[in-house]
């Protein structure tokens, strides 16, 4: 019976991460054109764009070799596994055994990698640009999310997302500074991971301050949009893992019946919503910083990171 | 099995014998035998693995008794390292070219042979003996090259660590050694040391073997002879040499001094190879040598091993032996991993100048069309380094990581901030070898060719190009398959942990302990491929694409002028470029990065300039005093040689006198 419905919650999520990731991203931009004063673009623009570069002719440069034409595909799988393991709106779904955080991170990288080679191989200045910064930032951004890892894993035992979330549900947790300090710091992460203000602007095409644009700039049709897939997918993944992790209020329990799952479905859109609104008001609230001031917000999320783990030390230590 | 070990290290001393033949097969011959040897290499250790220990006391030996030899589950699976990277290395030797002087192949087989003794060795004289002949012949090899005045610096460089090693080393193996009656491993097993002399020996040893296996502090010699030396050796001096010093490190400090040591034991190697991995990583994103970069790297690897076994002799400590069994898993696993992948990668690289002729990054670019093969062999073994999923620097990694993350239960607090600290840098080493490896990958084989050179490389065919082909296979394979591995390493990891149980775990898994997190990588390579699959099939689904090829847009840059065929070199990034982003945030704290930007005036047609600066702290903090005191003392020394007949008679006369003297107060005492 539970294989069974775990079968069928993963296919939900499936369904539901596939077809939501894109309309999440034009709920944010919506929110952001409302915030601003603009009308804004329908919710669906972003699925809209993504059928109209499908039908287009791609346009290669005469430089790129096969690692043009491999990247996307490499980075769409990585991300869509990723998120197919998260568990958005119910534990005990099927592949929830592998849902563990650290391959998460590996298939961040695998994805980051994947674009950073794209990046550079038409020979141009801007990809190398973006390239070298997304892995500059990436230094800084994936020691943060392991630490955030280490103080999942003191508090549940484990860096199986599925088991975390578990253990956070049952309430025998309560609450912690050190889970408010991860909370800030795995936002951070989540901000730098999805280029977002204030570490970079997803609404620009201005070469000069953009990290992950730049590594797409000569990607077309249907590479384009792959690649705009898979960041509305990486976006998706990262607001579901804060939302399971740390509010995993309404999660179906693993085994429980489809009233469960529509509980569950119900707040897990209230969440992903909520999550989505505050990223639209905190990217209008803010300009973005300067290149080299990003380690400085990520070597704090870092250090917020390490805090975290010293107070779950010194509070175990003593009681 | 040792008798067939024996024969094939006397086959290797023949084949030296040969090199030194000059003919036009002496080449062929020669790497095609140490590439069989090599074989049997791998043959013995996988029966080794498999079958209970074995040992032999050999008929003959040094004065005070005979040589020993014995292989288990440890020396076993470093044999397997050394036969799997060797193999490789020497059939690319073989498949590029027969113009190899004597010089360069009479060390090869003793370099080899050499390592198959210190692993083979159970008693302290042979260990040695093996030890020292390879730092011997791996010498030659960094010194054949001779004709280039950086190559010589090198050697010397790297001979002073080779005896700064051994006269850290031969101390540390004689404090062992004071004790029993024999010098044999079975009898120092009897008789651990403890406290001080305990203490002593961990010092010695760490800074014995890790100046061999490029440990921080010890490192300086790394990034220099290792590149100095012809490819295939520089692959088996990275893939297995500094291997051969872990072995040494662990089978002192895990087997030999007994299981009875605290928890303090670990935390020496977790500081040396958490600042290990961050420095070979952070200088790894700097260099401009494709060849140098690469032994950077190695020295971050060394230091993620190193972790990984300081995590083991802790959780020993701390009697916490399934979590010690892990990270001893981890180190064992990231050993041969890491020899698979970086042999692959110093093979390529290898390739890379045989047909561009350079191993300047700025010198090469596009080798991905003239060169497919490689350039794909690279990829992997790239990917694999940067530890990503489903390739065998991933598996290895999350083992490493796993226990890393378990460091809090053994319940001290100092040693608790220390696993902590040591975990981000474990994940911040892992980030910034994954940006080396983009820039080494982006720089070689990406974008436009940067000089006519790297335009008209072209592949070699031939055994070279199997071995790469090879080696990329077995990356992946170890990357899908670690479980059964861990399975072979069992008997090694029973030999650093005391016997303990393993926890079971699951079909083609990895298990981090009871309760916590597992990893499938063979289910996640499926689940990538299939999802991929599906990704493709889905969106292709539709019908034929249109694709037209046209210059990069790059926003709207011009074409470039007819002369410059290959687009304008100026607008590709560099070595240096690509750089740039890390040597801001973490060159200047680190490694004291320095640019020194030259603007002309406006007006001025010159072109404006920048030159970077970045240097390893070795070279400041440890090399330059010890010169300094060099200087210090050689040159009253050198006041010596003015002294007349009589001063120096007086001068030999006196040490007689204080010998005797010395004799007689402890004839006395």
């Amino acid at each position: 019976m539970e294989t069974l419905t775990g079968i069928v919650t993963q296919l939900i999520h499936m369904a539901l991460i596939v077809a939501g990731a894109p309309v999440l991203l034009g709920l944010i931009r919506l929110a952001k054109a409302r915030l601003m004063g603009r009308r804004g673009p329908h919710p669906l623009q972003p699925w809209r764009d993504i059928r109209k570069l499908l039908a287009k002719r791609a346009v290669v440069a005469e430089t790129a070799s096969a690692v043009t034409h491999l990247a996307p595909w490499v980075a769409l799988s990585a991300a869509l596994l990723a998120a197919f393991l998260i568990p958005s709106f119910a534990r005990g779904m099927v592949l929830s055994p592998l849902s563990d955080l650290l391959l998460v991170a590996g298939l961040l990288a695998l994805g980051r990698v994947a674009m950073a080679l794209a990046g550079l191989d038409a020979g141009t200045p801007f990809g190398g640009l973006g390239a070298a910064r997304e892995m500059a930032f990436a230094t800084f951004a994936e020691p943060a999310l392991i630490l955030a890892a280490l103080t999942f894993s003191i508090i549940a035992g484990t860096t199986n997302i599925d088991a975390i979330a578990g253990a956070f549900q049952d309430g025998a947790v309560g609450v912690r500074v050190s889970l408010a300090l991860t909370l800030i710091a795995m936002l951070a992460i989540a901000v730098a991971e999805n280029a977002r203000i204030p570490v970079d602007n997803p609404a620009t095409h201005l070469e000069l301050t953009m990290v992950h644009e730049a590594m797409i700039l000569e990607a077309s049709a249907e590479q384009l949009a792959i690649w705009e897939y898979q960041s509305a997918l990486r976006l998706m993944l990262w607001l579901t893992l804060i939302a399971t992790i740390f509010f995993p209020v309404g999660l179906a329990a693993p085994g429980a019946g489809p009233l469960a799952w529509l509980v569950g479905l119900v707040a897990f859109a209230t969440k992903i919503a909520a999550l989505g609104f505050a990223l639209a008001v905190f990217e209008s609230a803010l300009a973005k910083m300067r290149v080299f001031r990003v380690p400085e917000f990520l070597g704090a999320a870092l250090l917020l990171g390490l805090l975290a783990a010293v107070f779950l030390f010194l509070s175990t230590g003593f009681a | 099995m040792l008798t067939a070990l024996l024969t094939l290290l006397a086959a290797l001393l023949a084949f030296a014998a040969v090199a030194t033949w000059r003919a036009p097969w002496t080449a062929r011959l020669v790497h095609a035998g140490t590439a069989a040897a090599c074989g049997g290499f791998c043959v013995i250790a996988v029966l080794a693995l498999v079958l209970p220990p074995a040992a032999m006391v050999l008929p003959f030996g040094p004065f005070w008794g005979p040589a020993m030899l014995a292989l288990d589950g440890l020396s076993a699976w470093f044999l397997l390292i050394l036969g799997i990277s060797g193999g490789a290395a020497s059939l690319a030797a073989l498949g590029s070219g027969t113009d190899w002087p004597p010089r360069l192949l009479l060390p090869w087989p003793l370099f080899l042979a050499a390592m198959a003794l210190t692993l083979a060795a159970a008693d302290i004289f042979t260990l040695l003996l093996g030890f020292e002949a390879m730092s011997l012949a791996s010498w030659a090899l960094v010194a054949a090259e001779h004709d280039r005045a950086e190559n010589r610096r090198a050697a010397r460089l790297y001979l002073v660590f080779a005896i700064f090693a051994a006269a850290c080393l031969i101390p540390g193996l004689g404090l062992l050694a004071m004790g029993p009656e024999t010098l044999g491993f079975a009898a120092i097993r009897e008789t651990p040391p403890e406290g001080l002399r305990a203490a002593l020996i961990l010092a010695l040893v760490l800074a014995g073997a890790g100046a061999k296996a490029g440990l921080v502090p010890f490192h300086a010699w790394l990034p220099l002879a290792h590149p100095a030396a012809p490819s295939h050796v520089s692959a088996v001096m990275s893939g297995v040499m500094t291997k051969v010093a872990l072995y040494v490190m662990a089978r002192v400090l895990f087997d030999l001094c007994g299981p009875a040591q605290p928890l303090w034991w670990g935390v020496p190697l977790l500081v040396l190879g958490a600042a290990s991995a961050l420095l070979g990583a952070l200088r790894a994103n700097m260099e401009e040598d494709s060849k140098t970069l690469l032994a950077c790297s190695t020295i971050e690897n060394i230091g993620l091993i190193v972790m990984a076994m300081g995590l083991a002799l802790a959780f020993r400590g701390a009697d916490l032996l399934p979590l010690a069994a892990l990270a001893a898993g981890a180190a064992l696993l990231h050993a041969l991993n890491h020899a698979v992948f970086k042999t692959l990668l110093f093979l390529g690289a290898g390739a890379v100048l045989h047909a561009a002729l350079s191993r300047r990054l700025d010198a090469l670019g596009g080798l991905i069309r003239p060169m497919p093969w490689t350039a794909a062999a690279v990829m992997v073994g790239a990917a694999a380094a940067a530890a990503l999923p489903p390739l065998s620097g991933f598996a290895s990694e999350w083992l490493l990581l796993q226990a890393l993350l378990a460091g809090w239960r053994t319940g001290a607090l100092g040693f608790q901030i220390i696993v902590a600290a040591a975990t981000a840098i474990a994940a911040l080493s892992a980030a910034l070898a994954a940006a080396a490896m983009v820039r080494f990958v982006g720089l070689a084989f990406l974008g436009r060719p940067r000089t006519p050179r790297a335009a008209g490389a072209s592949e070699h065919p031939g055994a070279e190009r199997a071995a790469l082909v090879a080696l990329a296979a077995l990356t992946i394979l170890l990357g899908i398959l670690p479980a059964p591995l861990l399975d072979l390493a069992e008997g090694g990891v029973r030999l650093l942990v005391g016997g303990v149980d393993r926890p079971a775990p699951p079909l083609l898994g990895l298990a981090a302990g009871d309760g916590a997190a597992r990893l499938w990588p063979a289910l996640v390579f499926l689940l990538l491929v299939l999802i991929g699959g599906a990704a493709v099939f889905a969106l292709r689904a539709r019908g034929a694409r249109f694709i037209v090829s046209g210059p990069a847009w790059a926003c709207g840059f011009i074409a470039p002028p007819p002369h410059l065929p290959f687009g304008d070199p100026l607008t590709q990034p560099s070595a240096a470029g690509l750089a740039q982003p890390l040597r801001r945030m973490l060159g200047t704290p680190l490694l004291g990065a320095t640019e020194q930007v030259h603007m002309p005036d406006p007006g001025d047609a010159r072109a404006a300039t920048i030159a970077v600066r970045a240097e390893d702290p070795a070279f400041a903090w440890l090399l330059a005093p010890l010169a300094r005191l060099r200087d210090a003392l050689v040159i009253p020394a050198e006041r010596l040689r003015d002294l007349s007949i009589r001063q120096c008679l007086m001068l030999s006369f006196g040490l007689l006198i204080a010998m005797l003297a010395l004799v007689a107060a402890l004839e006395r005492g």
